[in-house]
C-alpha cells in the first residue's frame, strides 16, 4: 500500500466497512504497525516498546531485531526533530507525520512520511544519493568522517541518522517527494532491513 | 569528590561516576531526546575533576547517532586530558554492529581501548 492509498483509506476508518478494508490491506501488505500524528520522545518510546514486545513474542533473531530497532530509533527521532520545521506556526502548528513498519519477503520495511520545505528536496536528494553511491566499506568511512566533523544541531541531531540507517539496513535508501501544499512537499523514506543470511 | 549516579530510564543509560574507584560507567540504552543536556554532567566531570588512570566502561544495548557523537567527544576528551585512562567497550556477542562500533572508536583513539564480548 502506498501512502496515497493509506491517506485515502484512513479517512474512511470511522465506518466499519472502511476499517475492515483497511485491516485487510494491512494484512495483505504485512504491515505490523502504523502510527500517524504528532511525534514525540514519549511516542518514540511507546512505538519501540510495542514493536520490541512483538519481536520478542515472535522470537525474532536477535541480530535482526537490533538492526530493525536501530533503524526505528533513527527514523522516529528524525521525525521528532523535523516535524515542526515546516510549520510557520512553530510548535503550535505541527503537521502530522506517519511511521509504518511491515514485512516483505522476510525483510523488515520501515516507511516514514513527513512534510518538508520545498528547499529541502535538493539537500535531501543530494545527501541520500551520496549515501546510496557507497558500498559497505565506503559507507563505514563516510560515517566515520561525518561523525568526526559533526556538530550537534539545535534540535540535537548529529546529521548521521540517514548514513546509519543505510549501514544498518544493508540496502539503499528509497525516497520520493510528492507535491503537497504551498511550499511544502511530502517526503517519503523507505528503509528495508535485510534478514540475516542464515535466515534466508 | 562525591559519587554521581544517574539511574537508567527506558531511553537513557545508567551513569556511574565513582571517583574513589576512578571509574566512569555508561550502560543501557542511550537515545535521549537531548544528548548534550543528558551527557553534560559527564563532560563537566571529565573536564574539571577527572584525573589519573580513569577506567571508562561502556556497555550499551542501543545508542542513537547523536549519542554516538557524544561518546566520541567523551573518548577524545579523555584522551586529551588523561593519557593513562582506558576504555572498555562491552558488546553482546550476538551484536556485530555493537562490536564494529567499538572497533571504529578503537581506530580513532590512542589511549587504551579494549573490546570485551559478553
Amino acid at each position: 500500500m502506498n501512502l496515497e492509498q493509506y491517506i485515502k483509506t484512513s479517512s474512511s476508518t470511522t465506518d466499519l466497512g472502511g476499517l475492515h478494508s483497511f485491516y485487510r490491506q494491512m494484512i495483505d501488505n504485512n504491515l505490523l504497525m502504523i502510527y500517524e500524528g504528532e511525534f514525540s520522545q514519549e511516542i518514540t518510546r511507546s512505538v519501540l516498546n510495542l514493536t520490541e514486545k512483538s519481536f520478542e513474542m515472535n522470537n525474532l533473531d536477535p541480530g535482526l531485531r537490533k538492526k530493525v530497532v536501530n533503524v526505528m530509533i533513527e527514523s522516529l527521532q528524525n521525525i521528532c526533530k523535523h516535524q515542526y520545521t515546516v510549520s510557520e506556526a512553530g510548535k503550535d502548528g505541527f503537521i502530522p507525520a506517519v511511521f509504518m513498519i511491515g514485512k516483505r519477503n522476510g525483510n523488515y520495511v520501515i516507511i516514514t512520511g513527513n512534510m518538508v520545505h520545498k528547499q529541502a528536496e535538493s539537500i535531501l536528494t543530494a545527501k541520500i544519493d551520496k549515501i546510496n553511491s557507497f558500498d559497505k566499506e565506503g559507507l563505514k568511512q563516510y560515517y566515520k568522517e561525518s561523525r568526526l566533523a559533526a556538530k550537534l544541531s539545535d534540535v540535537g541531531g548529529a546529521g548521521l541518522g540517514l548514513i546509519d540507517m543505510a549501514r544498518k539496513s544493508g540496502n539503499s535508501l528509497i525516497y520520493r517527494f510528492d507535491e503537497a501544499e504551498d511550499q511544502t512537499l511530502f517526503y517519503t523514506l523507505l528503509v528495508e532491513i535485510s534478514a540475516q543470511k542464515d535466515e534466508e | 569528590m562525591e559519587k554521581i549516579h544517574i539511574a537508567a530510564q527506558e531511553d537513557t543509560p545508567e551513569i556511574v561516576i565513582d571517583p574513589a574507584a576512578n571509574r566512569l560507567a555508561i550502560s543501557g540504552r542511550s537515545l535521549p531526546e537531548d544528548v548534550a543536556l543528558f551527557y553534560q554532567p559527564v563532560l563537566e566531570w571529565l573536564n574539571n575533576s577527572a584525573s589519573g588512570a580513569l577506567s571508562i566502561e561502556v556497555k550499551l544495548e542501543y545508542f542513537n547517532t547523536a549519542s554516538s557523537k557524544i561518546l566520541l567527544d567523551i573518548f577524545m576528551l579523555a584522551e586529551d586530558k588523561l593519557p593513562d585512562a582506558r576504555i572498555l567497550w562491552h558488546y553482546d556477542q550476538d551484536d556485530d554492529d555493537m562490536k564494529e562500533a567499538g572497533e571504529e572508536y578503537q581506530e580513532l583513539v590512542t589511549i587504551s581501548f579494549e573490546l570485551v564480548g559478553y
